[in-house]
């Protein structure tokens, strides 16, 4: 009779957190109840945690308890102290670790078959724990990368000739490894299982590390979507209904984002994770003509604060800089010397689609300020000054008049079009994605060298004594 | 335990159910809305944990642990990360 009451206790909260966190998606994706939406997710996570304890026939508390106090700390810490900046790589991270913990499932219940005698799984059960350990341990590995990635810990991008077919050989290897276990029931070589484990850990690695830094948010978005299957396929495993319907609710809106994402940014999926992006092939672009000609700050914020349009296009550099208090200062000036201002986002700035928005609003830019591309792209035309701080390729004119150029057809801000161009930039080298700038060379551009916030300081300075 | 055709039924209307969810989003959106479903797949804790707590023998054990730790650090960083970001949308809503 109690255990009946437990077991009704349990599986009923796991229930209403299955529902919290369809609500709360729900919630999230609209602006105006987003904030709620987090929340009540987070209510449900805590309740089926907390339920979780009373799961009958579990030992190991201490330990349990220790895992979860020591990583929740840690987590919790990096969590508040990270900048906004860094958003990005720290989702990576957390998503890794949620790839990670799916796959260590699957390694515990497959490890059970080998070392306790007559504990079976049935063929579907199996299947799907070799299956969920794959994709698991591949969002794990290939998270971790794109987060060293994006936290400049990895600098040079892999690519040799051939990698693409050493990659899919790597993936049939793993592949028939995971089938070999998932079919030979309890008998199977303990060897082969971290055999498979290790490979799919590296193919995870070397599939991540030939993607470019722009394309880095698509591919964190599709591990994202990977962990959320992983869990899912470790929930059937176990019987756990909360875990089935999270991880595939969030596998499936995770893979529709990671298409809407790769959409913004005129590519697809497949184009993203195969494509010789910046390899032999697709060329290293028509060479650029022209040099770059440096500006000082004293000329650039007269050239502003004496023009009657200037558009701002922010990049990831005003964020590495922080310097979006600073451009917004510069902005209010400029307003009150009549200077009219807006705001040109690309989707895909900085290093997740809306991550700039993010940032101005953290600083104070009214919304009406800012526009997307489709809005602001005809209005450089008019525009005596166009800014560019710490964007690059979102600007490069190449994306639409090079074709042998790796981003032609990306949609880009026509920044070129403005009457003059001022680029804030540190130094000269090529963007992130490795490739020339063409906007940078021609004839009505100039370049304030120099950190963001430093630049939009002097700016500052200067446009107050006229 | 559910039973495999229960199975396919749940994996089928939550797929639907999360494509439903998102299929409207605005850009500005969609990386704290990454950031809230790698929250929510933070559920695994509750695997984690139910397998830790059959572990037998150091190897499981370990095992089990590495379970648990990574679980809670999906499940609590990304709930710190999302909310951070929504709250400035908060913020950026009442200045305007």
């Amino acid at each position: 009779m109690l255990s009946d009451l437990l077991s009704y206790l349990i599986q009923g909260t796991y229930f209403a957190a299955a529902v919290l966190f369809i609500f709360g998606l729900k919630q999230m994706s609209s602006p105006k109840t987003a904030r709620s939406g987090i929340i009540w997710a987070g209510v449900g996570m805590v309740m089926a945690t907390l339920v979780t304890f009373l799961v009958p026939g579990l030992h190991n508390f201490g330990w349990m308890l220790v895992a979860i106090i020591s990583s929740s700390a840690l987590a919790w810490y990096s969590g508040k102290k990270v900048a906004m900046t860094d958003m990005p790589q720290m989702i990576a991270l957390y998503n890794g670790m949620g790839g990670g913990a799916a796959a260590a499932i699957a390694a515990l219940e497959l490890v059970r078959l080998v070392t306790h005698d007559g504990f079976e799984l049935s063929k579907e059960v199996q299947a799907m724990a070799v299956a969920g350990a794959f994709i698991g341990t591949v969002a794990f590995s290939g998270s971790l990368i794109a987060f060293a990635k994006l936290q400049g810990l990895i600098k040079k991008t892999l690519r040799f000739p051939g990698l693409q077919f050493a990659n899919g050989l790597l993936f049939l290897i793993t592949l028939a490894g995971g089938i070999y276990i998932a079919t030979s029931g309890n008998s199977f070589d303990p060897q082969v299982l971290a055999g498979f484990f290790i490979l799919a850990l590296v193919f995870g690695v070397m599939m991540t590390l030939p993607i470019g830094g722009a394309d880095m948010p698509v591919v964190i978005s599709l591990y994202n979507a990977f962990t959320g299957l992983a869990v899912g396929f470790e929930g059937y495993v176990l019987g756990n209904p909360a875990m089935m319907i999270a991880g595939i609710v969030v596998g499936a809106a995770g893979s529709l984002l990671t298409q809407l994402m790769a959409k913004a940014m005129n590519r697809s999926i497949s184009n993203v994770l195969f494509s010789n992006f910046g390899a032999a092939g697709s060329g290293e672009g028509m060479a650029v003509e022209g040099s770059m000609k440096a500006i000082e700050a004293q000329d650039a914020a007269i050239q502003m604060a004496y023009a009657e349009k200037v558009i701002i296009v922010p990049g990831y550099g005003m964020a590495v800089a922080q310097a979006q208090h600073k451009v917004w200062e510069m902005t209010e000036l400029l307003q009150e010397n009549g200077v009219t201002v807006k705001f040109a986002i690309h989707p895909v700035a900085g290093r997740m689609p809306g991550h700039m928005n993010v940032l101005l609003a953290e600083a104070g830019v009214p919304y009406d300020l800012i526009e997307d591309l489709d809005e602001i792209n005809n209005e450089f035309a008019t525009a005596d000054v166009a800014l560019v701080i710490g964007a690059n390729d979102v600007v490069n004119p190449a994306a639409r008049n090079d074709e042998s150029s790796p981003i032609y057809g990306m949609p880009i801000l026509n920044a070129d079009m403005a009457k003059n161009v001022i680029v804030i930039k540190r130094g000269q080298g090529a963007g992130f994605s490795g490739i020339e700038n063409h906007l940078f060379f021609l004839d009505n551009t100039r370049m304030l060298y120099g950190d963001g916030q430093k630049a939009v300081g002097e700016l500052i300075s200067t446009i107050k004594t006229l | 335990m559910i039973e495999g055709l229960a199975a396919i039924y749940i994996f089928m209307l939550a797929a639907f159910t999360g494509n439903e969810v998102i299929s409207k989003v605005p850009v500005i959106l969609h990386t704290p809305l990454m950031s809230g479903s790698n929250f929510i797949h933070g559920i695994v804790i509750v695997g984690a944990m139910v397998t830790m707590g059959h572990a037998d023998g150091p190897l499981e054990l370990t095992i089990g642990f590495v379970a648990v730790f990574l679980a809670a650090g999906n499940a609590v960083g990304g709930y710190v990360v999302t909310e951070r970001m929504l709250e400035m949308f908060k913020s950026s809503k009442e200045d305007k």
